[in-house]
């Protein structure tokens, strides 16, 4: 009896330890609402999100984040159309036609090591290397700017990308590439007609993951995007995508002022942003699972 | 005929291309580092601290902080991301909570780096009046990859094979002790080299310490966690975007970066060779 009562225990002791995941983004959203609500009582929720002008320190201030918005979208569309084909076609490489497991293990742990690179790290690569290269070859006010930006964050974005869809493609049945071969279809036509299609909700998934992994990504676009809070004309102007302006701005604003509070409600959209683009991914590779071999 | 194997051998180009690209950045990446940071490496550089202005001397006091703030995170993310694992391997039953638990855990994973730098600061610094220290530092990192060593752990729990667990229990001993004695210890190896890789992302942060515990100059060691630290990241981030000088610092930038890259490819690396090492020599 004793026994038993112990163990009940200590399943709802690990019960309660498996819930603290839940229970810290509960927090997470609890402290975001807290600090960033308040900054509505001076501008509508309207005004906010479409407002032009992100003049915080003005006065009267300014909180207009569409700048900003505009500047996370496109710095990680960018990022997103570079790191997309390397990203799936390195994965098609390890998966399906890498010649030796030595060369596969390899190209495995370079994936893994540049995903392990620190992000200030790649930042301060782009600020020191890629910025005053971009500077001078295209004769350029700055070279920190949207592309520099989107180049970096593409190599942040291709191990998330590619060891994703690694493990879509990697779980497509055997049966349906020996099908394939049966019939005669080149290795190429095996791939681009039945391997991809049939991992295509997993290689979704990737992207989606990839996307939120860029649009979160702090340090690089604090390093190298510009931080011009403008709606940018070409892929050579400054911008000031979202995190980079709460990572700039925190530390010389005043606890409890105006700005304080806009800086968390930036954070409150940002959130909202990955959380759905998250729970996309997490939505399509459910749904679209591929299960058994006898069902496309 | 030659038409489809012309398209094939194209895209096999593309693809090996790709993958030469991948290894080419990251290689070259670490080369660009390694090149303009070793001279500046000495003995001294990394046991003394910055004088003038941060504008010479080593890095010290930045070592010792992202060493504690990495254990701190350790202390925090490993016992409960384990126990997480735990109860979602061992003792859930599929269904409804487990499925929000796991969608929880997901969301987790997703929030940017940034946003928990802003929770630490509203919750920990302000709301638990911790202020800007080693403990909210540490509690942000710790949470931060809390889903990474979740995810490692249940891989290594599951990969323990179900007979361990029936001839444990068809013994008569309790499921508490199966876990604790069989399904564990099996599984410790491949709990701790996932979970080095969630470590290695901790030492590396920057966004999550910059409002919770990071300084940008500090002359003594921290007496206690409630005291804020310099750390690595932050410091490159200091010395290369707000320093006194920015140009005459670049050699001892390029240090800092080198000894940041060394500690979390470092760590990161053993635990990739520690875990080639367990794969080809698994028991079962």
């Amino acid at each position: 009896m004793n026994r038993r009562i112990k163990e009940t225990v200590i399943k709802h002791a690990f019960f309660l330890f498996a819930l603290v995941s839940v229970i810290v983004l509960g927090l997470i959203v609890l402290s975001l609402f807290r600090e960033g609500l308040p900054v509505f009582k001076q501008v509508s929720l309207k005004d906010f999100v479409f407002g032009m002008e992100w003049y915080p320190t003005y006065d009267p201030p300014s909180f207009g984040i569409f700048p900003l918005i505009f500047g996370s979208f496109i710095v990680t569309l960018l990022a997103t159309v570079i790191a997309v084909p390397l990203g799936v076609l390195a994965a098609i490489y390890i998966s399906d036609i890498t010649p030796r497991p030595a060369v596969r293990e390899s190209l495995k742990s370079v994936i893994e090591l540049l995903a392990g690179l620190p992000s200030v790290v790649l930042g301060f690569f782009g600020m020191v290397i890629v910025a005053p290269w971009l500077q001078e070859t295209f004769d350029l006010p700055t070279g920190l700017n949207i592309i520099n930006a989107s180049v970096i964050l593409a190599i942040m974005a291709i191990p998330t990308i590619s060891s994703i869809s690694e493990d879509a493609l990697y779980s497509v049945p055997q049966e349906f590439k020996e099908a394939s071969y049966a019939l005669g279809a080149t290795k190429f036509e095996t791939i681009t007609k039945v391997i991809l299609p049939a991992a295509l909700s997993g290689i979704s998934t990737a992207v989606m993951l990839g996307m939120a992994r860029s649009i979160g990504e702090t340090m690089v676009v604090l390093m190298v995007a510009g931080g011009a809070a403008a709606i940018p004309e070409s892929i050579f102007d400054s911008v000031r995508p979202m995190p980079a302006s709460i990572a700039a701005e925190m530390g010389e604003t005043p606890y409890g002022s105006s700005h304080y509070h806009a800086l968390f409600a930036i954070g409150v959209v940002l959130f909202f942003l990955t959380l759905s683009f998250n729970l996309i991914a997490d939505y399509v590779s459910h749904k679209f699972r591929q299960t058994g071999s006898a069902t496309l | 005929m030659k038409w489809r194997y012309f398209k094939q051998s194209v895209f096999f180009s593309l693809v090996r291309a790709s993958a030469l690209i991948i290894t080419l950045a990251l290689g070259g990446i670490i080369f660009y580092i390694f090149y303009n940071g070793y001279s500046v490496i000495s003995w001294d550089f990394i046991t003394k601290p910055p004088t003038d202005s941060m504008t010479k001397g080593g890095i010290m006091p930045a070592i010792i902080g992202t060493i504690y703030l990495t254990l701190g995170a350790i202390a925090i993310g490993l016992p409960l991301g384990i126990a997480s694992a735990v109860y979602l391997t061992e003792y859930a039953r599929q269904g409804k909570v487990v499925r929000a638990i796991k969608i929880g855990i997901n969301c987790l994973a997703g929030v940017p780096s940034v946003v928990f730098g802003l929770f630490g600061l509203g919750f920990f610094v302000i709301f638990l009046k911790f202020g800007s220290s080693i403990l909210a530092g540490s509690l942000t990192l710790g949470f931060l990859i809390l889903p990474t060593i979740i995810g490692a752990s249940e891989e290594a729990l599951k990969s323990v094979p179900q007979t361990f667990r029936e001839a444990s229990l068809s013994l008569g001993v309790s499921k508490w002790q199966t876990t604790y004695r069989i399904v564990l210890p099996n599984a410790l190896p491949g709990i701790l080299t996932g979970s080095i890789l969630g470590i290695g992302r901790a030492a590396g942060e920057t966004a999550p310490i910059m409002f919770t515990a990071a300084a940008f100059f500090t002359s003594k060691l921290p007496g206690s966690v409630f005291d804020e630290v310099m750390a690595l990241p932050y410091h490159v981030y200091v010395l290369s975007t707000a320093g006194t000088n920015i140009e005459a610092t670049r050699p001892i930038q390029f240090g800092t970066v080198l000894v940041l890259v060394a500690v979390v490819l470092g760590i990161d690396l053993i635990a990739i060779i520690i875990r080639g090492y367990m794969r080809r020599n698994k028991r079962w």
